[in-house]
């Protein structure tokens, strides 16, 4: 603790010291995430030179909030989540000095968006399987394939991409990760339409794209490593933020309860309050998780905690609906836009309701995320497979 | 004893063990381990109760539990409501046959509000064994007393009654014109009749008291009395969910340890999908029901503002997760859940019977709506 608070001074005044020298008040939004980024006020937790101090990922609050106090911009990370998110701590993990040099600082400070082409058609839940092949030629990579589920892929400049290198060895070990720019002519961006009207996402188009192999992450062959480290970090991301009580989903059914006391029903109190008493049950479990992590003691409970959030979401959306009576039966707009930010909350209750359902599709279904607590958590045996030793080129498709 | 506090913010509290609370644990899993047994404890279904007696001895004075919560200036331990919720715990893993719950937590928390130190000072002591008379259904909200005094004996009936049979004193709450009173009353005494109750759970059997003209001691007065017997009855409610954690806990563990044991078709059952998700499922119940747990005894401890919620969102959720956990346990050991043999039962009773002790699921959602301002009906 007593560490913690000299942390805590030396924090105040690093970001006493950026304020003086860059005045937020006067200087343009991107020169002042850049100044932020090269005071090592950008992420805590990565290392000294790379926006960071090495601390632990715990003081990037404070440091936030000291930042907001002062006046300062942010770097808006909503616009950027996978880049933050997925893309930061991969290229961190695995990426050569020169590839930290390039890629991280434009991608903290939001000039560069960045977006996952993983997923294909034939490869969902069996992310292994991805068919997109690269073929090399010479000092670089040549690309094609198709990818989906790809959010942000219109506005990206770059993006992380998981594609098959070789398909005479098994489908784990055929793999490689790369980084590919998504302004070269090969790509095709195309927005795919969902559920909700929107097209929050795209299919993504690879038509002899090349790749410098300066811009593989990672050993040729080692891209399932890499690509299951992204995944980790997804999942973090989406079940680790702290949240306070009425967060999310249940503040917004919340809401409408007490603004629509015509629409109560005793029977649909019943149901508001078991959501809600599991809403704060997962509420403080992500806080119990989180005490967790902080004293090393992490696992693959971030899964649990995705679990429950897509569920409650779920439920919650559904019961709002059934509880608005006829003004359920509207809907709000079913124009097709390519949406800048998506909110699960946003929007009226039946397109949080329809949104909610790709939550327990995305970053892992809830049923391979069963399999995982299942087997990872509780030690039971794995799912039988029959895909393991063959060559990828012989797997039935 | 700390007063209602102001400062901690209710995001801070540690939901996790501290090193103190772990070796608590330890000690008495250790000798639940080697005492409490299932077939000791499926003996109190026969009407044997042997086990209760000496193994609560030693946990009470021996493991010194029965005074921790009593002020170490009253003559007991000074611990927390945190360290009580330790050893609900392990009692719960163990379906442990013992007063712990009714002594030591329910009625030493009535009588914390009073001045009756010298009964204060045996309970800690592990002397005495107090049960407060309320029917085990009873909650905060909803508890009226049933017993008058008339002359100064009691009269009246209350049914449904934990930890009576394990007491030496009973403490009465009183209906009078003034309030509700505390009185304490000696269990053996004339005019008290003890019923033995045929119970859903023998490992805590209830009992029916009558109070025919029984000679009392008032302990708190009128205006404190109904605040003595609240705060017994919310602490209850709160630490019960720590006890509904241990039993789960048991549940989920051994479900899982029996299912990579046991082979159908060739391969352990545990390996299909269709139970490793039910499995997968429940873990995730358990470890929410933890956190739950673990915020409604660290903010009981801290008599932090948010307590009350905390202790109604804990009953709510973990009594029923307890109830899940130990019907998945019968259902999913297929025909050895069944049998009279397996302790799966001994769980499964002890958790359906905590389901409407101190409110149901139901009525703490209900009591939540007012405390959050999600009333049922418009005012």
């Amino acid at each position: 603790m007593v560490r913690d608070n000299m942390v805590r001074d030396d924090l105040r005044s690093r970001v006493k010291a950026l304020l003086a020298a860059t005045d937020p008040a006067t200087t343009d939004r991107l020169d002042f995430l850049r100044a932020r980024f090269d005071a090592g006020l950008a992420w805590a937790n990565f290392p000294e030179g790379l926006g960071g101090l090495g601390l632990p990922r715990a003081f990037q609050p404070y440091v936030d909030q000291l930042l907001e106090a002062g006046g300062a911009p942010d770097n808006n990370p909503l616009r950027n989540g996978i880049g933050l998110g997925m893309a930061a701590p991969t290229i961190l993990a695995f990426g050569t000095d020169q590839q930290k040099q390039r890629f991280l600082k434009p991608l903290w400070t939001g000039e560069e968006v960045w977006c996952q082409l993983f997923s294909e058609p034939g490869a969902g839940s069996d992310l292994a399987a991805v068919s997109t092949r690269a073929v090399r030629d010479g000092d670089s990579w040549v690309v094609n394939g198709q990818k989906v589920w790809t959010s942000a892929a219109h506005k990206a400049r770059f993006a992380i991409l998981l594609v098959r290198t070789d398909p005479n060895v098994s489908k784990h070990a055929g793999l490689s990760y790369f980084v590919c720019d998504m302004t070269d002519p090969g790509v095709d961006v195309r927005p795919l339409r969902q559920l909700t009207g929107e097209a929050e996402f795209n299919e993504v188009f690879l038509t002899d794209v090349r790749i410098p192999d300066s811009y593989r992450l990672g050993e040729e062959g080692q891209g399932w490593k890499v690509a299951t480290a992204t995944l980790m970090n997804e999942r973090v991301a989406i079940g680790g933020a702290a949240a306070p009580r009425e967060g999310g989903m249940i503040g917004v059914v919340a809401r409408t309860w007490r603004d629509r006391p015509e629409l109560r029903t005793a029977e649909l109190h019943d149901r508001l309050m078991t959501l809600w008493v599991e809403a704060e049950v997962a509420r403080l479990t992500g806080q119990r998780l989180r005490q967790k992590l902080a004293l090393g003691q992490p696992g693959p409970e971030g899964s649990a905690m995705k679990l429950t959030f897509a569920r409650l979401a779920q439920q919650l959306s559904g019961l709002e609906v059934e509880l608005l009576g006829e003004d359920g039966l509207r809907y709000s707009d079913w124009t097709m836009v390519r949406p800048d930010i998506v909110e699960f909350t946003g929007r009226d209750a039946g397109y949080r309701y329809l949104r909610a359902k790709g939550n327990s599709i995305e970053g892992g279904t809830s049923e391979i995320l069963r399999n995982i607590v299942a087997e990872r958590v509780l030690g039971l045996p794995a799912e039988p497979r029959t895909d393991k030793d063959i060559a990828w080129k012989d797997l039935p498709k | 004893m700390t007063s209602e506090s102001t400062n901690s913010d209710p995001d801070d509290l540690n939901l996790l063990y501290t090193d103190v609370e772990d070796s608590l644990r330890e000690s008495i899993h250790d000798l639940l381990t080697a005492r409490c047994t299932p077939e000791r404890v499926v003996a109190a279904y026969d009407g044997d109760r042997d086990l209760q007696l000496g193994l609560w001895r030693s946990l009470s004075v021996d493991l010194g539990l029965a005074g921790l919560l009593v002020p170490e200036d009253r003559g007991g331990a000074g611990a927390t409501a945190r360290e009580a919720a330790v050893v609900l715990e392990e009692l719960g893993r163990f379906v442990a046959p013992v007063p712990f719950f009714t002594s030591a937590v329910v009625a030493t928390t009535a009588l914390l509000q009073g001045d009756d130190d010298e009964t204060l000072g045996q309970l800690a002591a592990g002397g005495c064994t107090a049960a407060l008379v309320v029917p085990f259904s009873a909650s905060a909200t909803s508890f009226r007393p049933t017993v008058r005094a008339d002359n100064g004996k009691l009269q009246g009936r209350v049914t449904s009654v934990v930890g009576a049979l394990d007491a030496d004193v009973l403490l009465v709450p009183v209906s009078t014109d003034a309030g509700v009173e505390l009185h304490r009353v000696e269990a053996s005494g004339t005019g008290v009749g003890v019923e033995p109750v045929v119970s859903l759970d023998m490992t805590r059997q209830l009992a029916d008291i009558d109070f025919t003209g029984a000679r009392s001691t008032q302990v708190t007065v009128a205006e404190s009395g109904d605040a003595a017997v609240r705060d017994a009855l919310e602490l209850g409610a709160a630490l019960l969910a720590s006890e509904q954690l241990g039993v789960a806990q048991w549940c989920l563990d051994h479900t899982v340890s029996y299912l990579l044991d046991r082979k159908q078709f060739g391969r352990p059952v545990g390996g299909f999908q269709a139970i490793k998700h039910r499995l997968a499922d429940l873990y995730v119940m358990v470890e929410s029901a933890h956190a739950a747990a673990r915020y409604a005894a660290a903010t009981a401890a801290d008599h932090d503002p948010d307590r009350r919620l905390a202790a109604s969102v804990a009953q709510a959720y973990c009594s029923e997760v307890a109830v899940k956990a130990a019907e998945e346990c019968v259902q999913l050991h297929g025909g050895i859940g069944m049998t009279w043999e397996h302790p799966a039962h001994l769980y499964l009773k002890r958790a359906k019977a905590d389901q409407i002790a101190f409110g149901t699921a139901g009525a703490h959602r209900l009591r939540l709506g007012e405390l959050v301002g999600l009333p049922v009906v418009p005012a």
